[in-house]
């Protein structure tokens, strides 16, 4: 499996295509619904986004233990359609070259991935435990004001995954090319040719 | 076997702790069969990852999934006075030993419990009058809970209308409910004993038969449909869309026919405990004996 350093810059994120299984180590940042929100009302007041600028971003809210110093403990991924009204100018204006996070994002955010090179990174649901395990530290925490699991982590990684490029920079959707296998199946099905 | 007077708190947060860290044996039989089953690639990283992660969980004694779910219990047989009380203080305690994440807020005010309980725990009773009380717990998580569907289909529709609904409920539900999905299929009742039935069905063990000859068929059929539908783990494409469909039937008006699905993500947690009458102890998570 591939091992990319992170986070990945726009020729990193331009050399993958759907399909493909990684695993990233290097500097990660998690992000949710409300740290989208500021960041962008940030950005449209014209501030510098130092949290979230050129990162590669994480949809994730980790459950973290607080002992010396911060412990992650579970770390999977979020929906990352709840991010979608975001998603677009996420990436135009904070230079996010790679997302990782579940379920897909919209047709826009894809458009936007396509034209400034950025991928998003399947990560699987669920698996909390094996993703936390690809967490070497917390190296920092911002926004605690928006609570554990909406603030922005910054974490040091090492061989975090698996992940698998569900949607490239190239324009192709391992969601989309799913659905429409899915429908055409269904359709074969009711139609008594499968 | 054990004969100890634990109270009904003490067995609750042990229940919890069960289902939360321990995927029940059938749920990760099926999970290993699909693994070697699977041709395609990407399911194939995607279920080597649950595998990973869920033993893990089980060596670290830590929650499978970060989401903890809110905890549905079923309490059958005698039905212990104060169980409501017992069980609300067992999962105060669990959320804060285990820890589970605080999931449950008030649905208006978003404003957080922090002990997984807010206005009272989730509880189904089924009374008989066997010698022992049985005591399970359904931790659901919202990823999967959120896909549920009923719908009160007309009594001439019949099998057909009835797989279509559930095939066209776990699709459409796509990779949001974490497939692989246990699928939980109510028929008949009413509109809420259905959906309870449905609920209710995710107990019953994978390799569990159904007595049900007709229900057994039709549970048959749903698993070869949807798991043909390339749908796959995390809808990322693959063989791998349900690991099982169990579904329990109940009399319903002769103009009704609801049909209810409620989804178990591959996190298809649960555990059971039966409390004899001379204080024997039995836990599982997968069938009495
Ligand atoms: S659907 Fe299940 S496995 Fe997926 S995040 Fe929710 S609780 Fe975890």
């Amino acid at each position: 499996m591939r091992v990319l350093q992170a986070p990945l810059d726009e020729a990193a994120a331009r050399s993958l295509h759907a399909g493909d299984a990684v695993l990233l180590s290097g500097v990660i940042v998690t992000a949710r619904d409300k740290a989208h929100l500021r960041a962008l009302s940030m950005a449209s007041a014209g501030e510098e986004v130092p949290e979230l600028q050129g990162a590669t971003v994480y949809h994730c809210g980790p459950i973290v233990q607080e002992r010396n110093g911060y412990e992650v403990i579970a770390a999977g991924p979020t929906t990352s359609a709840r991010m979608n009204m975001m998603g677009p100018r996420a990436v135009r204006e904070l230079g996010i070259k790679a997302v990782i996070g579940k379920g897909g994002m919209s047709k826009e955010t894809h458009d936007a991935m396509k034209e400034r090179g950025c991928v998003y990174l399947a990560a699987t649901g669920g698996a909390a435990v094996t993703l936390a395990e690809g967490v070497k530290r917390v190296l920092s925490r911002s926004w605690e004001d928006l609570g554990m699991a909406e603030s922005v982590w910054e974490l040091e990684v090492k061989d975090f995954g698996p992940l698998v490029v569900a949607m490239d920079s190239h324009g192709r959707s391992l969601y989309e090319e799913t659905e429409a296998r899915v429908n055409e199946r269904m359709r074969l099905r009711a139609e008594g040719k499968l | 076997m054990i004969i100890m007077p634990e109270s009904w708190e003490d067995i609750v947060l042990r229940l919890l702790r069960a289902a939360q860290t321990r995927l029940p044996p059938d749920v990760k039989w099926a999970l290993e069969a699909a693994a070697a089953w699977e041709s395609d690639p990407t399911a194939r990283s995607q279920l080597g990852a649950i595998l990973d992660n869920s033993s893990r969980a089980e060596f670290l004694v830590r929650p499978m999934c970060q989401d903890t779910g809110l905890p549905v219990f079923f309490v059958k047989g005698r039905i212990p006075p104060g169980i409501e009380a017992s069980i609300a203080a067992g999962v105060a305690r669990a959320t804060a030993a285990i820890p589970l994440r605080p999931n449950a807020v008030d649905p208006l005010s978003r404003e957080v419990s922090g002990d997984n309980i807010g206005s009272g725990p989730l509880v189904h009773c089924r009374p008989s009058d066997a010698d022992y009380t049985e005591l399970s717990v359904l931790p659901k998580g919202a990823g999967a809970e959120n896909m549920s569907r009923l719908a009160m289909l007309t009594p001439s529709d019949g099998d057909d209308v009835i797989k279509d609904f559930v095939t066209r409920t776990v699709l459409q539900a796509g990779g949001r409910p974490c497939p692989p999905t246990v699928v939980g299929v109510g028929i008949g009742g009413t509109a809420d004993a259905c959906m309870a039935l449905a609920k209710e069905a995710l107990l019953i063990p994978l390799d569990q038969e159904n007595p049900d000859p007709r229900l057994r068929r039709l549970e048959e059929e749903l698993f070869v449909a949807l798991n043909s539908s390339g749908l796959g783990p995390m809808g990322l494409g693959g063989d791998t869309t349900v690991l099982g469909v169990r579904a329990l039937a109940a009399s319903c008006h002769t103009a009704s026919l609801p049909v209810a699905v409620n989804l178990n993500c591959w996190a298809a947690r649960r555990a059971s405990v039966r409390v004899h009458s001379d204080g024997t102890v039995e836990y599982t998570q997968g069938a009495f004996p």
